[in-house]
């Protein structure tokens, strides 16, 4: 037995569920039903300017890298549930794949 | 002629077969009857043979947990009205090896309720002149709902991880370990944590919230362990911060 | 006479076997969807350091008959995560105002409130 170090895995998860469930479906909404349908537009220099700004760099970063560890998590715990065990590979992929995007999108983000 | 209900029975007998099977009965209906009285009437009356455990018939033992229709209910609190015209399918309860018909083999349960050292632990030791150990309503209030689980492991029918992993302490033990960890009159958490804290407790918890579904008494165990996990993370940041090494 | 305790073994199809489980099944996997759409965005924010016409090729390609698709499947996931995660919170960090349990439905609509606002100022922020 003994205490788990799971609280460094789990206080990021809860944090991105609850900025996943405030954020993402308004961001799906604008980028999948809205600019399709012409209703708003991103073009690219109201995009650039917002990720040129500090505060629009933390915005951006916050609303993708906290739901991008929510879900990297929870898909680790639903691969056990669904028998394909909680061994190291199914860690590294889930964990691995998350943190690739986190970094690629700090590194993105930092470089604009 | 009067109503009939018919029940399948998931009998193991070790001495006779391998496998376990279903085996049918005819009981009559009543309309006041719940399922343990239909087994009662097959004990009684067509087949001596079939074992089961019960005792309280009120819902307040927790002896008589079987799978009724595919879910963890209390035999004693499962009316035969309520499956009018189906057949009722008994099974022992999910996730505990079957020692013998509807008798399942608890002593992992047991186990796992001690380890959780369900009992106040305190710093000092109270003199006899003190007197009682106080507590306001506000502070029983506090833990009460957890004090209310009967042990009937009809949660631990419940729970996928219960399913998955025989060694997740479960929501039973946790819900207890919680009880205690909110009475104002105990100082053991830090001491619970070793079980209640590690891998094979809440973190092995995914939140199903099959546990508190099922629970006869309204324990909420699945928001115990919630609960627990956000104490647990911010003691784990805590000692981080304090000791700067993990203890 | 002796023991021999019979184990059930738990078939890899246990989530099937009763609505509870199915939903939260479910529940579990809007995190893939949610992930998803996470890697769209950070591709977006990429595309977007790439310059103007990276930018305008990833803008055509969300509002691509595919990119719609694979969006709306994310949409449908993503409000279901977000309904299931409100009616969670309460039990995971019951309340007390005053000595009083605040009731979870409270705790719940102050969510969904939360879930309106963070919507409006998003939609407002696009240009709606």
């Amino acid at each position: 037995m003994g205490r788990s170090n799971k609280p460094i895995l789990w206080l990021p998860f809860a944090a991105g569920g609850l900025v996943a469930a405030l954020i993402i479906p308004v961001l799906i909404l604008v980028t999948g039903v809205l600019t399709p349908l012409g209703v708003v537009s991103l073009p690219y220099d109201k995009m650039a300017a917002f990720a040129h700004n500090p505060l629009g760099k933390l915005i951006l970063f916050g609303a993708i890298a906290f739901p991008a560890w929510h879900a990297g998590h929870r898909l680790r715990m639903t691969a056990h549930d669904l028998g394909l065990g909680g061994g190291a590979l199914v860690k590294v992929v889930c964990y691995g794949f998350v943190t690739a995007l986190i970094v690629l999108a700090l590194i993105s983000l930092v470089l604009i | 002629m009067s109503e009939e209900v018919k029940l399948e029975i998931l009998r193991y007998q070790p001495e006779l077969a391998n496998e376990p099977h279903l085996q049918s009965y005819t009981v009559p209906y009543h309309e006041d009857w719940v399922v343990l009285d239909a087994l009662n009437h097959i004990k009684d009356h067509v087949d001596a043979t079939l074992s089961y455990r019960w005792s309280c018939h009120m819902a307040i033992c927790g002896s008589c947990g079987m799978m009724i229709n595919g879910e963890p209910k209390l035999a004693c609190h499962a009316f035969l009205r309520d499956y009018r015209h189906r057949t009722i399918r008994i099974e022992p309860l999910e996730h505990f090896p079957i020692e013998r018909d509807l008798v399942i083999v608890m002593d992992g349960f047991m186990d796992k309720l001690a380890s959780v050292r369900p009992y106040l632990i305190t710093n000092q030791k109270r003199q006899l002149g003190e007197g009682e150990n106080l507590q306001t309503p506000l502070q029983l209030m506090a833990f009460k709902q957890y004090t209310l689980c009967i042990n009937c492991m009809l949660c631990y029918a419940a729970c996928p991880q219960c399913g998955l992993n025989e060694e997740f302490v479960g929501p039973a033990a946790l819900a207890l370990a919680h009880r205690y960890n909110l009475d104002s009159r105990d100082h053991g958490k830090d001491e619970r944590a070793d079980v209640v804290a590690s891998d094979s407790g809440i973190w092995e918890c995914t939140f199903a919230g099959a546990c508190s579904d099922v629970c006869p008494k309204h324990v909420d165990p699945a928001a115990a362990i919630q609960q627990t996990k956000l104490s647990a993370s911010l003691d784990w940041f805590k000692s981080w911060l304090r000791l700067g090494a993990y203890r | 006479m002796s023991r021999r305790p019979y184990v059930r073994p738990m078939k890899p199809s246990w989530w099937l076997g009763q609505r509870r489980y199915l939903l939260y099944m479910i529940r579990e996997l809007t995190s893939l969807f949610i992930g998803l759409y996470c890697a769209l965005m950070v591709v977006g924010i990429f595309r977007l350091g790439q310059g103007k016409a990276a930018w305008d090729s990833f803008l055509a390609a969300l509002s691509s008959p595919p990119g719609i698709v694979f969006q709306l499947i994310c949409l449908a996931f993503a409000i279901y995560h977000s309904m299931t995660w409100f009616d969670l919170t309460p039990k995971t960090m019951p309340l007390r105002l005053k000595g009083e349990p605040v009731p979870p439905k409270t705790i719940v609509a102050f969510h969904y409130g939360a879930w309106a606002l963070v919507s409006l100022i998003v939609l407002i922020a696009a240009g709606i």
